[in-house]
């Protein structure tokens, strides 16, 4: 993505500084293409353990990719904010392509989304009554994200599946930082955010 | 395009942080009112004290059989178990789950016995509801 904007003859920092770090972290995010391709995947089979690892986390992505349609859908956000909230929903689309792909090549078979009234039950979506709810609400979503996949590096015994879930943390992450920003959040100020 | 959005939401944010407040279920220690804040972040990814997400509720766990929320799908492993979850069985679990049940279905793990500390603190806090 830097390099994208760098081949363009914008240095790195005179980005920053012109158009502020809320924004250009807001360029960085649109910039991805909405099904982009993990980077390499590994042929081998991950072991059965790191497939349950990837089948939890695979029900995570499916639970966030309701949690953006329905509140994408709810009519509370603003045009404004439901085009970040696409980007965002393209984003564990992407995430579910990768895991489901990676579970069924390793032997497994990729655990089904439930359907939408359970996660509007379970998580409680119908008291969202604004813009600003449906915000924090997914922040929320994406910090325990961002936990549950640093959380479980250390669990993974196939280094290509952990690189993968460095990869899905990350994005979970800039999703928190961008949504905890809007929600007038600060960000923590002692290192290691997320454990 | 942020900018706009953080404005719109600033106000509506401060409501929302007050009403949450309001709605925090007992937390009798210190512990536990940090514990709120460390269960969300560590543990709300996966669960909530009042509904099955990817793993079961947690409302009364302290002090519950194991493996024993109606509607939630539970490993063999976990199934197997057996007993109730004390605070000090919880603290065993959340440095290994595979330790305590090989092949059960949680691999989270909480290296901070700090942290471990306070969301058991938090869960204690929050007992069934009669
Ligand atoms: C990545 C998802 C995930 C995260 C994050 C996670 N868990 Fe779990 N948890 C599960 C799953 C799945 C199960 C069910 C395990 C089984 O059936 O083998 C479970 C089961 C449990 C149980 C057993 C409950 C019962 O009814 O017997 C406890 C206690 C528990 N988790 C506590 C925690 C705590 C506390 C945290 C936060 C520090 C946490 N979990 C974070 C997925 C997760």
């Amino acid at each position: 993505m830097i390099e994208n904007t760098d081949a363009k003859g914008t240095s790195r920092r005179s980005l920053l500084q012109s158009a502020g770090l809320v924004s250009a972290a807001v360029g960085l995010v649109a910039a991805v293409p909405a099904g982009a391709a993990p980077v390499r995947r590994h042929t081998g089979g991950a072991t059965a353990s790191d497939v349950a690892v990837m089948q939890g986390a695979l029900a995570l992505e499916h639970e966030g990719i309701a949690a953006y349609k329905i509140a994408g859908g709810s009519g509370l956000l603003s045009p404004e904010v439901l085009a970040v909230a696409l980007v965002f929903l393209g984003h564990h689309e992407g995430h579910r392509d990768a895991l489901a792909k990676l579970i069924a090549r390793s032997g497994g078979k990729p655990v089904e989304p439930k359907s939408n009234d359970e996660y509007i039950k379970s998580l409680n979506i119908a008291a969202l009554k604004n813009q600003a709810d449906v915000i924090r609400f997914a922040a929320g979503l994406e910090q325990g994200a961002t936990n549950a996949y640093v959380g479980q590096v250390a669990a993974l015994q196939d280094k290509a599946t952990a690189h993968l879930f460095g990869q899905l943390g990350a994005d979970e992450a800039v999703h928190w930082a961008l949504l905890n920003n809007a929600a007038g959040g600060t960000v923590p100020k002692a290192a290691f955010l997320f454990s | 395009m942020l900018r706009i959005l953080a404005t719109a939401v600033v106000a509506g944010a401060v409501l929302v942080v007050a009403s949450l407040a309001a709605a925090a279920p007992a937390a009798a220690t210190g512990e536990a009112a940090a514990g709120q804040a460390l269960y969300l972040a560590r543990c709300g990814g996966c669960h909530s004290l009042d509904a099955n997400r990817i793993g079961p509720a947690h409302r009364g766990v302290v002090g519950r059989r194991v493996a024993s929320v109606p509607g939630y799908a539970y490993s063999p492993a976990l199934k197997r178990l057996g007993g109730v979850w004390t605070p000090a069985r919880l603290d065993q679990w959340l440095q290994g789950p595979q330790a305590v049940a090989p092949g059960a279905r949680m691999f989270l793990t909480v290296g901070d016995p700090a942290v471990r500390r306070d969301i058991i603190a938090y869960l204690a806090a929050n007992p069934a509801t009669p």
